[in-house]
């Protein structure tokens, strides 16, 4: 290493300390695009205790938080932990050091899709491909279509089912999609999207 | 806010409150009318990018709802009435005001300006600086002893990343009490309905949803008021425990005090029908 970095920010991890490897950190990573300050966590599961999700988490946030800190990207970018995380912000307002933990799991799903890691809990993925196809086709979100979209990807049809027919026989799902009219504006915004989908 | 008979704001409806819960936009408009307040849909409005494209690419959900930023006319403020809708469109002007090229870049490509200091609030501070004496003086029906809970769901109450941004817990009590309703705060009432697990796994958030809803029942309260139109989806088609309690958008207890009539067109389209609450509390006034 060309470089000492301080202790706070970089850990030393299995990453920094092959010769002349300039990456940083998976820590230094993380923080620096989620901005969440992760170093300061101590572990005292505040996280995990807040969670409504955690037992369907294979890792509790604070393990998740540990795993980054020791580097170990493989094990964190495939966990279902940070796929079945929606976001809720819950760990993040009660965190004792201010941790913005929801930050770091957006942040470890992004990392997952670019760097193409076998995703922990695929049929969320599908999901949000499912969303993203109808947004790219109408600008909103036509649920039905989403729906039948990801039952076709899941092959469960019969999943559900009655929750469907009960949203449909309310008037719940329409039939023809609400749509954006300059859709090109729609697409265009798309060629950044550069995940291959099958 | 001035003291005009008639105000204008853009108003962004999001893909729910056009789609599944149209009851809520419904609600609003009558709300919105009877108070004087002009909602004007944003012309050709698009999905606000939702978790999905935060999920899978950050330029993505930047454009989404930068684009609605972009359609916007300068000087009136952008009302959105779903809590999620409102934090996407708030977070992408926080990050096109730090990116000035990302933002000229947009505004190039669309031949529109995109105003970073375009207010952007939710309904309910619409509501709190019209003035509670003025909405009182507009109820036509009375909400007495209607026990609810102000169910906020999660992303109304300050994400973070959003931590300068106004701070809305209380509104939905301030507004409700002052037209008679009664408010149940010991329930579950900041706990997630689950989101898009509900979508796609339902078995996980079937249990959580059941605990709300027991919270509030155990509470003794009638019904369940939410800020956010996902969550009222989330709880009616996710609560398989067999105490069922209506759960209102919060635009439509509101329409309903101020006297709007349509509401059976609104009711019909609930899974847990609550008219029978309604009528016991017309029967009761």
């Amino acid at each position: 290493m060309s470089q000492v970095q301080p202790l706070i920010q970089d850990f030393v991890t299995p990453d920094t300390v092959e010769a002349g490897n300039p990456r940083p950190s998976l820590a230094a990573e993380v923080n620096a695009h989620s901005g969440a300050g992760l170093n300061r966590c101590y572990q005292c599961g505040s996280c995990g205790n807040g969670c409504p999700f955690v037992q369907a988490m294979d890792y509790t946030p604070n393990q998740v938080i540990r795993l980054v800190q020791f580097g170990l990207r493989q094990e964190v970018l495939a966990c279902k932990t940070i796929w079945v995380c929606v976001g809720c912000h819950t760990c993040s307002s009660q965190c004792p050091m201010s941790i913005d933990i929801a930050a770091v799991m957006d942040t470890l799903r992004l990392m997952a899709v670019e760097e193409g890691v076998a995703v922990g809990k695929p049929n969320i993925i599908d999901f949000h491909e499912e969303v993203l196809r109808s947004l790219e086709k109408f600008g909103r979100a036509h649920k039905l279509g989403i729906m039948l979209g990801y039952k076709r990807q899941t092959g469960r049809w019969l999943k559900d089912l009655d929750v469907g027919l009960k949203m449909l026989a309310k008037r719940k799902l329409d039939l023809i999609p609400s749509r954006v009219h300059d859709v090109k504006e729609i697409t265009d915004l798309f060629t950044c999207y550069w995940r291959e989908t099958a | 806010m001035s003291d005009v008979q008639q105000l204008d704001l853009s108003y962004f409806p999001g893909c729910s409150l056009a789609t599944t819960a149209a009851e809520s936009n419904r609600s609003l408009m009558q709300a919105a009318r009877i108070l004087g307040l002009n909602l004007i849909e944003l012309e050709d409005w698009n999905c606000c990018g939702s978790s999905s494209a935060q999920t899978m690419c950050k330029n993505l959900s930047l454009g989404m709802a930068a684009r609605n930023l972009s359609l916007a006319p300068a000087g009136r403020s952008l009302v959105a009435m779903c809590p999620r809708c409102l934090h996407y469109l708030r977070s992408a002007q926080q990050c096109l005001k730090a990116d000035p090229e990302t933002r000229e870049a947009l505004e190039e490509k669309w031949g529109r300006p995109i105003a970073t200091d375009l207010e952007i609030i939710h309904f309910m501070e619409v509501l709190v600086r019209y003035g509670l004496d003025r909405l009182k003086a507009n109820a036509r029906r009375s909400l007495n002893g209607l026990r609810f809970v102000p169910y906020y769901g999660c992303t109304l109450a300050r994400p973070p990343r959003l931590a300068k941004e106004k701070y809305f817990q209380g509104e939905m009590e301030n507004i409700l009490t002052a037209l008679g309703a009664e408010a149940v705060p010991d329930a579950l009432m900041h706990r997630c309905c689950g989101s898009f697990l509900s979508a796609t796994d339902p078995e996980i958030v079937s249990p959580l949803v059941g605990e709300i809803i027991g919270s509030a029942a155990a509470a003794k309260a009638d019904c369940l008021i939410t800020a956010c139109a996902m969550c009222q989806l989330n709880l009616e088609i996710r609560n398989t425990s067999k105490t069922k309690i209506p759960i209102f958008h919060f635009s439509e207890i509101l329409a309903l005090a101020l006297g709007a009539d349509d509401y059976e067109e609104w009711f019909v389209r609930h899974l847990v029908d609550p008219r029978p609450l309604i009528q016991k509390f017309s029967k009761a006034a």
